[in-house]
């Protein structure tokens, strides 16, 4: 735990210190919107079939006891 | 004692809470670094309806119904979808058969939502409720989303509160409550135009009545001919967890796609969990795309599970539910979607019929199967697989 408040406390002051000193990024996006034709493609879309992955996150929530970071909003479950 | 337990319960929720804050607080202060870059709108999905039978059938369950999706644009900037879920349960699981008998319920789930885009911002609210003989649960979600630094980045925010009312069938008088705090973030990254990424970190934070009412542990006791005695499951009142998942979609030179994600989860009970998903889409010709998928998931079990106390009341907290052992699953996967020709389509929207089938298997290190004929405690460990399909049509519109 105090790793974590660390590690969380080391990068708050890095990117407080990015905002005041480096305001004007010299960095631009790299990849033009005329070449995002392939990340645009339907096969690209992880959430292509929206309705199978809410009921993939339901057997998962269901059987096992991770939860979170999946993209659905949580709930009763119907697994007693 | 119990002081000592309260004690320990609110230093994990207030460490749990200065834990989001801080992640929070990274989160709201990337927002701004990335705000001046901005040169493309945000658009909302297209509009959509999806019909889907669902089945689960393994371990002695058999969970099926229909689901149906929709999403619609009111206007340019205000979407509004709907989703209907239905579970119809017989279970005889091995829960069940060693200390209960078989029983079949259902289960409906209802949610309605509304998106609103504002320039390259997306918010999202939706509520939700499920309801079964035994349980009550409405919930009220809050998402918002924004594009930046040249539409390369997305950063999203989002809290759901839920509030659940559980029964137990055959006992009027029993009546508890809980109540389920979500808060995520996330970053979404293009970093090659075939590759991009991204973040989801999530903590969830659990309080009052976690207990399945149904589930018991079980113990030695030699006052009885079985040697075996039989208690209700005891949980901690409050549960913090915190998961990251970390994702990738690589686009290949032959339009194929690759997807990767790896998901770390730990929490309050001293579970730890890990998944790891890869799959791969491969469309043949304009109208087939195949989907393969493998996932690997293995967890260690909370610090109060046991297969099988020494006695009675052994400990504070004591549970036997299997879902809290330490165990392992794979699941392998396979799914194909047919793009239906333009001659058939109705009112020329574009329509599609899926088929995905998904076979887990659930391997227990610690959970011993009761109903086996063995010596108390010796029995072979539990293991089951189970088969779960999806059949859907899409209706793009």
């Amino acid at each position: 735990m105090i790793s974590r408040l660390a590690l969380a406390r080391v990068l708050l002051a890095f990117i407080l210190l990015n905002v005041g000193g480096c305001a004007q990024l010299p960095i631009e996006p790299w990849v033009k919107p005329y070449e995002r034709q392939n990340l645009a493609d339907p096969i690209m879309q992880t959430n292509r079939h929206p309705i199978a992955n809410m009921h993939v996150a339901h057997v998962y929530e269901a059987r096992e006891s991770s939860r979170g970071s999946d993209g659905t909003g949580g709930g009763g479950c119907g697994c007693n | 004692m119990a002081l000592m337990e309260r004690v320990e319960v609110d230093v994990a929720v207030i460490k749990s809470a200065i834990l989001i804050s801080q992640r929070l607080l990274l989160v709201s202060t990337l927002l701004p670094l990335f705000l001046h870059h901005s040169i493309q709108a945000a658009v909302l999905a297209t509009d959509r309806v999806d019909v889907l039978y669902h089945s689960y059938d393994g371990g002695g369950m058999k969970i099926d119904g229909p689901a149906v999706l929709l999403r619609k644009k009111a206007t340019e900037s205000v979407a509004i979808s709907a989703y209907y879920y239905v579970d119809t349960i017989s279970s005889a699981s091995v829960d069940v058969l060693s200390t209960a008998s078989p029983y079949s319920e259902e289960r409906q789930e209802g949610q309605l939502g509304v998106e609103y885009l504002h320039d390259k911002t997306i918010m999202a609210l939706s509520v939700k409720q499920s309801d079964e003989d035994d349980y009550l649960s409405n919930s009220v979600n809050f998402n918002i989303s924004h594009d930046t630094f040249g539409d390369l980045t997305n950063l999203s925010l989002g809290f759901a509160y839920s509030d659940n009312d559980i029964m137990r069938n055959g006992d009027d008088l029993f009546q508890e409550h809980s109540q389920q705090y979500r808060i995520r973030a996330g970053i979404s990254q293009i970093l090659t135009k075939n590759l991009s990424i991204n973040l989801n970190v999530e903590s969830v934070a659990d309080e009052g009545y976690l207990n399945n009412p149904y589930r018991t542990v079980r113990y030695l006791d030699a006052s009885i001919p079985s040697g075996v005695g039989y208690q209700s499951e005891v949980y901690p009142n409050t549960r913090n967890s915190f998961s990251t998942k970390l994702s990738a979609s690589y686009y290949l030179p032959y339009r194929a796609a690759l997807f990767l994600h790896y998901r770390y989860f730990t929490d309050s009970w001293q579970i730890d969990a890990s998944d790891v998903e890869l799959s791969y889409r491969h469309p043949i010709a304009k109208s087939v795309e195949l989907e393969f998928k493998v996932r690997y998931y293995q967890q260690t079990q909370a610090s109060f599970y046991s297969d099988l106390f020494p006695h009675q009341n052994a400990q504070n907290f004591m549970a036997r539910d299997k879902e809290l052992s330490d165990f392992n699953d794979l699941t392998l996967g396979v799914g194909v979607t047919y793009l239906i020709p333009q001659k058939y389509a109705i009112s020329d929207w574009r329509s599609e019929i899926s088929l995905q089938w998904d076979h887990i298997t659930f391997n227990y290190n610690n959970f011993r199967d009761p109903t086996a004929d063995a010596a108390l405690g010796e029995e072979p460990l539990y293991g089951f697989s189970t088969d779960v399909i999806r059949a859907f049509i899409s209706v793009y519109f």
